[in-house]
């Protein structure tokens, strides 16, 4: 076989062999190397030539470093005694002689302790994540502490257009959300409430529900998906550009510029858009209660006040600054740990998201419970 | 100006004989954004196997003209042809084996910031599909090794990596696929002088052995008396003068006269023809 003319029909008749002379033919390049089966068609191919025989390539009309690379492999790394080729070749085939290539190593076996490793890095990651947050937290306090001292030399202006950025531009997307909910809370409720007769306590069922749970964790989800992952990918971005290098030669504290006016300006606006949210949700409310069950909306609202009492507002204040406070806070510290490149961006951001999220959720059931033993 | 219009014949220095039909072809271009006009029916061919250096001062349009011959950037009016076809005319698989044909060296390196800079270099190989992984392997750390860099740099990323070796990568993965024409945008800009000389040595003998064409937007006045075989200033919207180095410099312009015949350019170039460089030749 390797003694007739080898012709594959992949190969196009790009290895010509006698047994005496292998004569190679057309491109050796990537373009036609880059076809399904090419490779291992011609491959197949020169590995059935003889050892004996003797290589003319004069007969190729372009190689190129991939197609070279194929030879090299095939003829075992150097080049057969007595092969035919053109200057350009003899070049570029020297340059392959030039940079030898280190055979590839040996995959490494995996490990069966893999997992208890993964684990434990894993808590490691964790612990310095908190470790870098608490950091974060004591110079949030000395950089208010300076605030208070000196309030002239404050931030001030950086805080006002991050308050119209987190807060103003957020209240359509709070009141969408809001209102759909609340209509959504109030229809539920109100067929269950209408089989036992009981529909006027869709006041207080809905009321102190959206006020004291639904209103906050509604619109911190809303603003650690908007405003949360905007910081962290803003705070990413600086590292990359070396942004935050340039402040720190310039004197100028990361804490003070970035960190604090964030913090202080969704601690502001979230409290307010969780009163938005709430005062929406409630008027969705209404309207489906009115449709369901017939209640007019003026007897509804008259209701709300004693249904709901002050107490249960000032609970949702105090959850919305807690949340903007620890919203801004985890976007802040994820945005200094990203690192110049792109995948650590999105990795960065998603785990801002995630992480504010999660502690929203988390900080919202320890209110909870501390509010329940104050018989709140 | 007869005199420019006399040297902007390709009467130059070069070389083979498919000198007659031009690898890119700019006719009449004009680039505006918004009112600031950049270039105004500007012409410029480029032949194979030249090396050319475009240069200008800043905000003279290089770098636009280079994105435009790219395809990236559309002109507001005029043509740029590329192997002998408009550049927007490619599109789909036309397009992505004209992308085949070329490669780019960025100023900045545009590596891929989230890849390793072995699979920086292997992604275009992967990209044409088909070839198996030992072979773009030993294609890889073969073009490494002939840009000096070693297999342990081969696991770096590229945040890692120092400006001379961000370098050494992008035009790595510029040539992956043995492109025909390369372009690069100042290509020893933020390199020192000994980065910068290795830099233009290395672009010389792979030119030399793979005998690829060359358009270069650069600065640097050692880079252009090293590598060009042509030069093209870019000035008054235009192309001003194109020839070989020598022909540029005795023109007279201000623009040139501050260029090449500054203190920079005297020291840089004082002793070119001297030298005697036949610049490019193989």
């Amino acid at each position: 076989m390797p003694d007739s003319v080898l012709v594959n029909s992949a190969a196009l008749q790009t290895v010509v062999s006698d047994g005496v002379i292998c004569r190679l033919l057309g491109d050796w390049n990537v373009q036609q190397l880059s076809t399904r089966g090419a490779v291992l068609a011609r491959r197949q191919v020169l590995a059935q030539v003889k050892s004996t025989t003797r290589w003319d390539l004069s007969g190729i009309q372009t190689l190129d470093a991939v197609g070279a690379q194929l030879l090299w492999q095939a003829w075992g790394q150097c080049i057969p005694p007595d092969t035919v080729l053109t200057p350009s070749q003899q070049a570029l085939l020297e340059v392959l002689a030039q940079h030898p290539i280190a055979a590839a190593p040996a995959p490494q076996a995996i490990q069966w302790y893999g997992w208890i490793i993964a684990i434990g890095h894993g808590c490691y990651v964790a612990a310095n994540h908190g470790r870098e947050l608490l950091l974060l937290l004591g110079g949030l306090v000395v950089n208010l502490g300076l605030l208070l001292a000196r309030p002239s030399r404050g931030p001030w202006r950086e805080i006002s257009a991050q308050i119209f950025r987190v807060g103003a531009q957020a209240l359509g997307i709070t009141a969408l959300v809001g209102f759909l909910i609340g209509i959504v809370l109030s229809y539920l409720s109100a067929q269950q409430l209408a089989v036992f007769g009981a529909g006027q306590f869709i006041v207080k069922l809905l009321g102190v529900a959206t006020v004291r749970e639904l209103g906050p964790v509604l619109a911190a989800i809303l603003v650690a998906g908007r405003s949360g992952s905007s910081i962290t990918a803003q705070i990413g971005v600086m590292r990359v550009t070396q942004e935050l290098d340039a402040m720190q030669v310039m004197g100028i504290s990361h804490g003070q510029r970035l960190i604090m006016p964030r913090v202080i300006a969704l601690a502001i606006a979230m409290p307010l858009l969780v009163l938005w949210t709430d005062a929406v949700a409630l008027l969705g409310g209404m309207l489906a209660a009115k449709w369901q069950l017939g209640l007019s909306m003026t007897w509804f609202f008259e209701r709300l006040p004693d249904a709901i009492g002050l107490t249960n507002y000032w609970i949702s204040v105090i959850k919305g600054v807690t949340f903007g406070g620890w919203i801004a806070l985890a976007a802040c510290h994820f945005g200094l740990q990203i690192e110049p490149n792109t995948e650590s961006l999105g990795r960065g951001t998603t785990a801002s998201v995630v992480t504010s999220i999660t502690g929203v959720i988390l900080i919202d059931a320890l209110y909870a419970i501390l509010f329940n033993e104050m018989n709140l | 100006m007869t005199t420019s219009a006399a040297i902007a014949q390709p009467s130059v220095v070069l070389l083979n004989n498919d000198m007659a039909t031009p690898l890119i072809d700019v006719q009449d271009l004009t680039t505006a954004f918004g009112s600031h006009v950049v270039h105004e029916h500007l012409n410029l061919k480029i032949y194979p196997k030249e090396i050319l250096a475009l240069v200008g001062g800043s905000g003279s349009g290089k770098t636009t003209l280079l994105r435009q011959i790219l395809g990236l950037d559309r002109p507001r009016s005029g043509v740029v042809k590329v192997f002998g076809r408009p550049v927007h005319d490619y599109v789909g698989a036309e397009r992505i084996a004209l992308t085949h044909r070329w490669g780019m060296l960025f100023q900045a390196g545009a590596l891929f910031s989230a890849l390793p800079v072995f699979d920086n270099i292997a992604l275009p190989l992967r990209e044409v599909h088909h070839l198996p992984e030992d072979l773009i392997r030993d294609v890889v750390l073969m073009r490494l090794s002939w840009m000096g860099l070693t297999p342990r740099d081969a696991a770096l990323m590229p945040s890692e990596l120092s400006g001379g070796m961000i370098k050494r990568v992008a035009l790595a993965r510029a040539l992956a696929l043995d492109p025909e024409l390369l372009f690069l945008d100042e290509p020893t800009a933020g390199l020192d002088p000994q980065r910068s000389d290795e830099f233009v040595d290395l672009i010389r003998v792979l030119h030399r052995e793979l005998g690829f064409t060359v358009v270069m937007v650069t600065h640097d006045l050692d880079t252009i008396g090293a590598l060009a075989t042509r030069v093209a200033v870019l000035a008054e919207k235009k192309v001003l003068v194109e020839g070989a180095l020598e022909q540029v410099m005795q023109t007279q312009h201000p623009f040139i006269d501050a260029f090449f015949h500054g203190e920079r350019g005297v020291r840089a170039l004082g002793g070119h023809e001297a030298k005697g460089v036949s610049h490019g030749k193989p």
